[in-house]
């Protein structure tokens, strides 16, 4: 079908080779459309059952995080929601630190290959550890 | 097409038009978010129960109304400017892409309106003050 004329077109994956800041790369992206596509229903879902009353919002409580104890179906759809919970803020620790680390690039600092690196790695650890620190307090806190 | 710069390579092509904007937009926005759905995360965690009436009465305050309806549309425009990009990469056929596009503009400004509206909604009718 249509197609424009062929505009140029910068080196693709394949000729790249692996290493922590090609995968800190790939991850800005998986992260930031997850959290567009996921994270921007799931809030548009929450703020509407909020909006809509007690009743509705129990209902969006009752799949997202507390199904009854004999409800089955109920407490696997706990189970998930709490997976895409917890991978939605990885995700967004991971592209918050992942961002910040474009924003100092965008002003043309830590090209250096060793600093580079670096910072890939230190971006990477902080988001595993800022999620297991947000939900090791969540959950120790007892939330509800 | 060679990968050179000069000017008989790129005249033809077409301007850049509104990439410059997109560019700062994103990073501006980013900045928001930054600010804003940090903000959300810890106001959540720190909230007593998440029953209905905490959460609404939470929202409905003005000095939590404000920063949510800052938030909705600085993440929104965000995600219209990220996804964009993404379709851009890899959706090559024009009529399709021009879909998917119409499309994407939809869900940001479709989805961010229902945002604004719960919000409202809650701040100047709904949750005990
Ligand atoms: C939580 C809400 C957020 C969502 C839904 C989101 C979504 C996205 C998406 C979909 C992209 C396009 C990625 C691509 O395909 O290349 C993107 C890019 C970007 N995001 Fe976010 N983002 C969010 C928060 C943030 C935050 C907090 C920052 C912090 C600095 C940030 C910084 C950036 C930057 C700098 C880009 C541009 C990357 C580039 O030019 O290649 N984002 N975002």
């Amino acid at each position: 079908m249509a197609q424009s004329r062929p505009r140029p077109l910068s080196p693709h994956l394949t000729i790249w080779r692996w290493g922590p800041h090609m995968l800190i790369s790939i991850l800005h992206r998986v992260t930031g459309d997850g959290l567009a596509i996921v994270g921007g229903l799931g809030l548009t879902w929450w703020l509407f059952a909020a909006a809509s009353g007690p009743a509705d919002y129990a209902t969006f409580q009752y799949y997202v995080w507390r199904a009854d104890e004999a409800d089955l179906a109920g407490l696997i759809a706990n189970y998930v929601s709490r997976i895409v919970l917890i991978g939605l803020s990885w995700a967004f620790f991971q592209h918050l630190f992942s961002g910040l680390r474009h924003l100092v690039m965008d002003m043309g600092a830590g090209y250096e290959l060793k600093t580079n690196r670096t910072w890939s790695l230190v971006v990477m650890a902080a988001a595993v550890i800022a999620t297991i620190a947000l939900w090791a307090y969540i959950f120790t806190r007892g939330a509800h | 097409m060679g990968s050179g710069t000069k000017v008989g390579k790129v005249r033809g092509l077409g301007s850049a038009k509104s990439g410059v904007h997109h560019w700062v937009a994103q990073r501006f926005t980013a900045i928001g978010n930054a600010l804003l759905v940090s903000w959300l995360i810890a106001g959540l965690v720190m909230l007593p129960s998440h029953d209905h009436g905490a959460v609404a009465g939470w929202l409905a305050q003005p000095i939590v109304a404000v920063p949510m309806m800052l938030m909705i549309v600085s993440v929104f425009y965000h995600i219209r400017l990220g996804l964009q990009v993404l379709i851009e990469d890899y959706v090559h056929d024009d009529g399709l892409k021009f879909a998917v596009l119409v499309l994407l503009t939809f869900y940001a400004i479709g989805a961010g309106a229902v945002c604004l509206f719960s919000v409202a909604k809650l701040a100047f009718a709904g949750g005990p003050l």
